[in-house]
């Protein structure tokens, strides 16, 4: 919930996603979208309504799709991995986003959040990977 | 590893900053006519050059000043498109998905030349 760039409204770190992404690195996929699907119905209950679970659960859905997948193919550490899941948890919302208004208008945010996602998805990459280094040998569950 | 986060980083940035700069010098133009959509229907096409307020519905309001348009009323529960910046050039837009209101800048083909020829 901490607002990023400042005249692009909406825009959020996404600290929740750092939890998921390090469930997904230290106990694997199965759980970590148990733990992205509990916390969205849990803090769209809440805070949000039915609308606002419609969009999280889309931008979950793409985001954790991709990150499952690059991470089996191994071709980038976790931040790379949690830098196409920013990407892409944007892009799932925005076409969301479309459909509703029915207008492709709406694509005009892609830019910025292709850039937004990226830099929130580096970012959670890196405190993400900390959080794995750190947790590994501990026994989870 | 280190070495392909890296190249996606900037694949992923230059996407996006390009995207950003084509949208915004190459094919923008000063706009001088605002395009008001109310849920996939157009409402009213209103000119930049007079200030004005405009009721949109019961939901939401937008103000013409100085050639520019912003979003100064809305129901909705975020109020998101209230904190975006003013749109004067054309393409821009602000949306509010929850009330399916949508304005964009547009640029009658006059505008466009005289863009051009500046």
């Amino acid at each position: 919930m901490i607002p990023f760039f400042a005249g692009v409204p909406g825009m959020k770190l996404g600290l929740a996603n750092m939890a998921v992404i390090a469930v997904l690195y230290l106990m694997g996929p199965a759980d970590a979208v148990l733990v992205s699907l509990v916390r969205i119905l849990a803090v769209g209950m809440m805070f949000g309504n039915m609308v606002s679970i419609l969009y999280s659960l889309a931008g979950a859905a793409l985001s954790l799709s991709v990150m499952i997948w690059l991470k089996q193919r191994n071709w980038f550490s976790i931040r790379g991995v949690s830098m196409a899941g920013g990407v892409c948890h944007n892009i799932g919302q925005l076409v969301i986003a479309a459909v509703t208004v029915q207008t492709f208008q709406i694509f005009y945010y892609m830019p910025l959040l292709i850039i937004s996602g990226t830099v929130t998805g580096i970012i959670i990459g890196i405190l993400g990977g900390e959080i794995t280094r750190r947790m590994k040998g501990m026994r989870l569950a | 590893m280190k070495r392909n986060d890296l190249i996606l980083l900037v694949l992923l940035l230059a996407a996006g900053f390009g995207w950003l700069f084509a949208a915004h010098t190459l094919v923008s133009y000063k706009g001088d006519e605002a395009v008001i959509t109310v849920d996939g229907k157009e409402y009213g096409r209103y000119p930049l050059s007079e200030d004005r307020v405009i009721e949109i519905g019961q939901s939401n309001e937008a103000e013409i000043a100085n050639g520019t348009i912003r979003m100064t009323k809305s129901d909705c529960p975020n109020g998101l498109c209230l904190k975006q910046s003013p749109i004067s050039r054309s393409g821009e837009s602000i949306v509010c998905v929850p009330n399916k209101v949508i304005i964009t800048v547009s640029a009658s083909e006059n505008a466009a030349v005289d863009t051009m020829a500046e």
